[in-house]
């Protein structure tokens, strides 16, 4: 098995099997994300039982979902910008399929290795506020107006704490390739132990605990889900938009919390390591080709759980206003993760 | 005929007027947002047009009236026992509320007293669509806030309150129970033990309310200091219920209305809520120990429900004598009233309705002055409305 991995397909055949596995990563998992946690974890935290019809258990609701949505008009309002209209959701989808890119799934399952991966999955991650943005401007309306600009000002106030929060991590690891983190995380030790290797979410859970809410933030998600808020403002910039459209957004959406979850558990938790005491037990190395099928997995289950805390605190809270949101961002996360990062300098110099 | 075309130039001018309107104000600074009347947040067809600079309200006025159905004037053509399946549709969450205030009219009119027992299953009914009314708004202001999860807990029980309507009264939302001179039936057997069972319920709900919207962060940020209104202001303007009772000001029609003979709110140990801020927290921690308030009262009724007839002599076609009757009784919403002209035949010669969520709405537009966005539906929200009150 390990030599078919090891197989060069030549620059065509591993561009195509990049490009494949580019849509495996984004879809698959947001089509199960939707279907464990929108549909039937979140029916059973409101006592009701979600979709049960379409196929055994409701598994299938989903692809109804998108067959429903494929066949709908595809709306243009009177009073839109045609082209920008029609351009926004391409430019949010574009979004996420950058953001995957810098993710490691394996020692050598990953589609480009920066140097500054976690710097490129930052700056593109903000790509998606020119698509809202554009969204909400062209529709012309006005809700979508209010909505286009309420993500403008929130996703550009949370993008400074998700990059004041990574910057510890990169202190840490000594490197902004995502690659050399998961080895930093692997290769480190607790004060001498090195038996589950070093984990960030441990040494830096300020940093941590601050990713999360600014991933929360930079979703979208309740309480920080101003910029679609139902009750106020209908749907925000996607008010207008039906169809294949919608979806693009909806899939825009969910995909992006499952790469940002990819992200955080990069960061945070090990990556697609395993800990030193597992390969110690399997006598393989963690550069073994072997990790290229087990990362993925691993990755999987660690994004789950990620993405559940995701959703467990979007149908739990109830939503911050406007003001209240910067604040949030500017009083106590911004201060709180750059004391975070002198904390971590100073420790840093102190200990090597 | 002069007088159809004379309606239609009124017709033709008001249309006129509206367009000239919606002119002025496009030309006017800021923007204008329609808020319905279609909507999530006002849960059926109310429109309030707000002018924003930004998100901050300059200026808003409530539209009413997309859902007007005209009961006072059908009142008129219908006899006294058919007009209740009509005003049952008026609170639409709380039904049984709204016919108890007419069917008072009506008997103080004819000058028949309900035997106790039917005041008694009467004020057990009230107190029940009380709080079926009521546990709704416990659930829906989360869903206004954002928080989606409560609303569905409130759905759930309640499920219990109005199985236990329907088990009395054989209907889920419309009972259409009560009778001029008593009640339509008497209660099934085991009808208490299960009605205690459900407040039971209910009363667990309260305290997961309390949980998870009360005791919330967020919560209290979004809805403290929040379109608070002034005793002094609130009275002025006509609100009634939770809404002035928030304020501080301590005036409920259940206690306070000795006119309103029928219920039997004074055998009872209860207690009146009020709170000093007037803002929109208040607003829902009047109307959720008002919740608790009502199983109380309904707990001891039910123990303390005396036997007997449930039906007073009354004619079998009824006819009201000529006269004028307004009773007014602590509904749901706030205080709802009736006034019955009679000239004394089979049907009303004339019925006003004073509805609580049409007085309550005449406030907004001096509390959403100044708000923002999030605010006015936070507001909205917390003042409680139900559009068939605020249109009839």
């Amino acid at each position: 098995m390990t030599e078919i991995l090891a197989q060069d397909f030549g620059y065509f055949g591993s561009a195509a099997f990049k490009l494949l596995f580019a849509f495996v990563a984004v879809l698959i998992p947001a089509g199960a994300t939707v279907t464990l946690y929108l549909f039937k974890m979140v029916s059973f935290m409101q006592s009701r039982l979600g979709p049960m019809e379409a196929g055994p258990y409701g598994t299938l609701q989903l692809l109804a979902e998108v067959g429903k949505s494929a066949q709908k008009e595809d709306i243009f309002p009177k009073t839109a910008d045609r082209f920008v209209f029609a351009a926004a959701p391409y430019v949010v989808m574009i979004s996420t399929f950058l953001l995957v890119l810098v993710v490691p799934f394996g020692p050598d399952a990953m589609f480009v290795n920066f140097d500054t991966g976690i710097y490129f999955a930052l700056a593109v991650s903000s790509v998606s506020v020119i698509g809202i943005l554009m969204a909400g401007w062209a529709s012309g309306s006005k809700y979508s107006l209010l909505g286009g600009l309420r993500a403008a000002g929130q996703l550009i106030a949370y993008e400074l704490p998700l990059v004041l929060a990574v910057i510890g991590v990169v202190i840490q690891a000594g490197s902004m390739n995502m690659q050399d983190i998961v080895y930093a995380q692997y290769n480190g030790e607790i004060f001498g132990w090195g038996a589950i290797g070093n984990p960030f979410f441990l040494t830096q859970f300020v940093g941590f605990i601050i990713f999360l809410i600014a991933v929360q933030a930079e979703l979208t998600q309740t309480p920080f889900d101003m910029p679609i808020a139902e009750s106020e403002l209908v749907a925000g910039y996607m008010t207008e938009y039906s169809g294949f459209r919608f979806l693009m957004f909806f899939i825009g959406e969910f995909a992006t919390a499952n790469i940002f979850a990819f992200i955080a558990s990069v960061l945070f938790l090990g990556g697609w390591a395993v800990p030193p005491f597992v390969t110690d037990m399997l006598g393989i190395g963690i550069d073994h080709a072997l990790f290229n099928f087990l990362g993925p997995l691993i990755m999987g289950l660690k994004m789950l759980l990620l993405t559940f805390v995701v959703y467990w605190v979007r149908f739990t809270y109830p939503r911050l206003r406007e003001d209240q949101l910067q604040a949030f961002a500017w009083k106590i996360l911004i201060p709180l993760a750059l004391i975070n990062i002198g904390v971590t300098g100073l420790l840093k110099v102190v200990f090597e | 005929m002069t007088a159809v075309s004379d309606r239609r130039q009124l017709s033709y001018i008001a249309a006129q007027a509206a367009d000239a309107r919606v002119n002025v104000e496009l030309e006017a600074e800021g923007m204008t947002l329609n808020i319905g009347p279609q909507h999530p947040a006002t849960h059926g067809t109310l429109r309030v047009i707000v002018r924003l600079d930004g998100e901050q309200v300059i200026e808003a006025e409530p539209v009413m009236g997309y859902m007007h159905r005209g009961y006072e004037k059908l009142a008129e053509v219908r006899t006294y026992p058919q007009v209740t399946a009509l005003i049952n549709r008026i609170d639409w969450l709380g039904s049984f509320a709204n016919e108890v205030p007419f069917i008072l009219a009506a008997e103080q009119l004819m000058g028949v007293e309900a035997p106790p027992r039917a005041q008694w299953i009467r004020t057990i009914l009230f107190e029940m669509a009380r709080i079926a009314n009521l546990t709704l708004f416990l659930g829906d202001m989360g869903v206004q806030l954002g928080a989606v999860t409560p609303v569905f807990y409130a759905f759930r029980d309640r499920e219990h309150v109005l199985n236990q309507i329907e088990a009395a009264t054989g209907g889920r939302f419309h009972p259409n129970f009560d009778r001029i001179g008593g009640v339509k039936d008497d209660l099934p057997a085991g009808w208490i033990q299960g009605t205690k069972a459900s407040l039971n319920k209910i009363r667990q709900f309260c305290d997961q309310m309390e949980d998870l919207l009360l005791g919330n962060k967020i919560f209290e940020a979004r809805t403290r200091g929040i379109g608070v209104i002034p005793a002094d202001v609130g009275l002025s303007y006509g609100l009634s219920g939770a809404n002035i009772r928030a304020s501080g000001v301590d005036w409920d029609l259940r206690r306070d209305n000795p006119t309103a003979t029928g219920l039997v709110y004074d055998q009872v140990d209860w207690k009146v809520w009020t709170h000093p801020d007037g803002d929109s927290f208040a607003r829902y921690w009047v109307r959720l120990q008002e919740v608790r308030e009502a199983c109380h009262i309904v707990d001891q009724l039910l123990d303390g429900i005396p036997k007997g007839p449930i039906m007073a002599k009354v004619p079998r076609i009824i006819k009201v004598p000529e006269g004028e009757a307004y009773v007014a009784t602590e509904n749901p919403l706030g205080v709802m009233g009736y006034y019955v002209v009679s000239q004394g035949g089979l049907e009303p010669f004339r019925v006003k309705i004073r509805s609580a969520s049409f007085s309550n709405m005449s406030i907004t537009p001096w509390l959403l002055k100044g708000t923002y966005v999030p605010d006015v539906i936070t507001i909205l929200a917390s003042l409680y409305f139900i559009l068939g009150d605020i249109d009839r």
